[in-house]
């Protein structure tokens, strides 16, 4: 068992989850599953694969362009309202829960 | 200061303060860095907003081209070595302006790293280490104060979120508040020289985050750091170190110890104070971003950029010190800001002596603009004018008195000195006979230079010019005295 319950506690904290005892003894025996899987693919020998950080960065360029050009088609030039204009200001605020016409509101916030 | 722990000089000087800063620069693109929304500061609240800043699900970001140059620029001025490859990472926190539940950053792949700028201390010229320089995007704001139900509500405006922001953070390698201060103002200055930011402090445009900790002097691990935040002026934050540097060392020599921690700094009482925060707050699990392809800002690129990089703030002080013959101190005057600079080369160079500019400048306008509380954007006086006054005395048209007593009038009129001048230019005497006499008067008071000139020495004419001039105060007709020297010379 690598994942213990105190880790499941930090883990959801830091993603403002509450869990049930149930809840948080299920995770612990999840996390620990998906951990053991990962362990296998660990077996691998990786010394020579550089680190992959996006899977678009080999699927779906074009081979031929090298450098900055093999990407550029994922940039786009600094024109306002260029590709997509802002939203209406009431459709940007029509699926806040709480809003006043102006500002999106949120319970008021303590920690600062 | 208001009271501060006990610290003798004695305990202080067993310490030295150790300061690393983290500058946030919001950089001067036309729309955000990851969507077209507008980055226009002041437009009415969550209008320059779209499924993309407002982390709406399904919406991808896009990268906007300038700010990657913007930041590369930034990081070539700070002499950081530009990596070829970067990679976009997502630093995870909950925060009611941060939409997404993460800000998309750079982590263990920055843009820049290796950089450093020079700042002037108290024992000469240092070097101070930049860690890295990366891109980041900004989160929106929180307005906790100001409306009926603010006990109750926070109220947001998304209208910053995902505006591009560089972070630049030093190496720990500033030893006082004082140096904590010339390297913002240094950095600041490079920045605002390459254009890629205003710097409006007012306006958010850069922020400063200090980490500050002491230890014993010759110790080499670090003592406990301490973060002060959100501090809004260059002059608050070397208050603010100041502050710190005391308390750090008062609980250390009580026998305590300080706990690392975020603190806020109150201005008005010149004290910082712990944030209530919870404990593993600074866990962010940061992860290479999926929606963002890596970052490639290969040489062709990077020389592209090199290009645009103009004269920078070291590099011209040094030139204008050889082009004008001007001293160290001058050239720190005068270029204390880009705008200043630019105005007085402009000036200089049209002007027939480029040295009496840059000391007319410092010895009549200044004075005057300060006294008036006028910033020299605010000047009655252009550079163009100070020019044309800096000819007429070098000519001898005018005296040094008579030139004060016209920069009065400017001041008084809030006119530019050609106005001024075309006004009150003091009659010339164009009468020959009275030129004449004063001509005899000077002539019989100077025999030395006379014989000269007799012996050939015909550059000496210059000489008795100049003491016309003086001697009719400037109100003779130049030309006149010049030929009617000629012939009384040569007669």
């Amino acid at each position: 068992m690598k994942v213990t319950e105190k880790d499941v506690s930090y883990v959801a904290d830091l993603a403002n989850l509450e869990l049930t005892s149930e809840e948080r003894t299920r995770m612990v025996r999840d996390l620990n599953s998906i951990l053991g899987y990962i362990d296998r693919l660990n077996e691998l020998d990786t010394a020579n694969v550089p680190p992959m950080a996006q899977v678009s960065d080999r699927y779906g360029v074009d081979q031929s362009k090298q450098g900055s050009e093999r990407f550029a088609y994922a940039s786009r030039e600094d024109v306002h309202e260029g590709l997509r204009k802002s939203l209406p200001h009431e459709e940007a605020l029509q699926n806040a829960p709480e809003a006043d016409g102006i500002f999106f509101k949120v319970p008021k916030v303590i920690e600062r | 200061m208001a009271t501060t722990p006990d610290t003798s000089l004695a305990a202080r000087a067993r310490y030295e303060p150790v300061i690393g800063l983290e500058v946030h620069v919001q950089l001067l693109t036309a729309s955000k860095i990851f969507c077209s929304c507008s980055t226009r500061f002041g437009d009415p609240p969550n209008t320059n907003v779209c499924p993309v800043c407002l982390g709406l699900p399904g919406a991808l970001p896009v990268l906007n081209r300038k700010a990657v140059e913007f930041a590369v620029r930034a990081a070539m001025a700070l002499n950081c070595r530009v990596n070829e490859t970067s990679i976009f990472a997502r630093k995870n926190y909950f925060y009611p302006d941060l939409p997404k539940g993460y800000q998309i950053s750079q982590y263990d792949k920055p843009l820049a790293e290796f950089g450093w700028i020079e700042i002037t201390t108290g024992t000469g010229r240092k070097k101070i280490g930049i860690t890295r320089l990366h891109l980041e995007e900004d989160a929106g704001k929180s307005l906790h104060e100001g409306f009926p139900d603010s006990d109750q509500t926070t109220a947001i405006d998304l209208n910053r979120s995902g505006v591009p922001l560089i972070e630049i953070v030093s190496e720990p390698d500033i030893a006082s508040p004082d140096e904590a201060y010339e390297y913002l103002t240094r950095l600041k200055e490079i920045i605002l020289y390459t254009g890629v930011s205003d710097c409006n402090m007012e306006e958010g445009s850069l922020r400063c985050d200090a980490n500050v900790s002491v230890r014993p002097r010759g110790q080499k691990e670090f003592g406990t750091k301490t973060e002060v935040k959100n501090v809004n002026s260059f002059r608050f934050i070397r208050e603010a170190l100041e502050y710190e540097i005391e308390r750090h060392i008062g609980v250390i020599e009580s026998g305590g110890k300080i706990t690392q921690e975020t603190r806020l700094y109150n201005a008005n009482e010149g004290k910082t104070y712990g944030m209530r925060s919870k404990e593993q707050a600074h866990d962010y699990r940061y992860f290479p971003e999926p929606d963002l392809l890596p970052l490639v800002v290969d040489e062709k690129w990077q020389a592209e950029i090199r290009r645009m990089l103009p004269e920078l703030p070291e590099a011209r002080r040094k030139r204008m010190v050889a082009d004008y013959g001007i001293t160290e101190y001058d050239v720190q005057v005068l270029t204390s800001t880009q705008a200043l600079a630019d105005q007085f080369e402009a000036a200089a160079k049209a002007a027939k002596n480029p040295k009496r500019v840059a000391n007319l400048v410092q010895s009549e306008l200044m004075g005057r603009l300060k006294a008036r509380g006028l910033e020299i954007e605010q000047s009655p006086i252009s550079m163009k004018g100070v020019a044309m006054s800096a000819d007429l005395v070098e000519s001898g048209a005018i005296s040094g008195k008579m030139l004060k007593d016209l920069y009065d009038l400017c001041f008084e009129r809030g006119q530019d000195f050609p106005a001024v001048y075309e006004k009150e230019k003091p009659q010339q005497i164009t009468d020959t006979s009275a030129i004449e006499k004063i001509i005899n008067e000077v002539i019989a008071a100077n025999p030395k230079q006379l014989e000269q000139y007799r012996g050939g020495k015909k550059t000496v004419i210059g000489f008795f010019v100049g003491q016309v001039m003086k001697a009719s105060r400037g109100q003779a007709n130049p030309q006149l005295v010049n030929e009617l020297l000629a012939k009384k010379l040569e007669s």
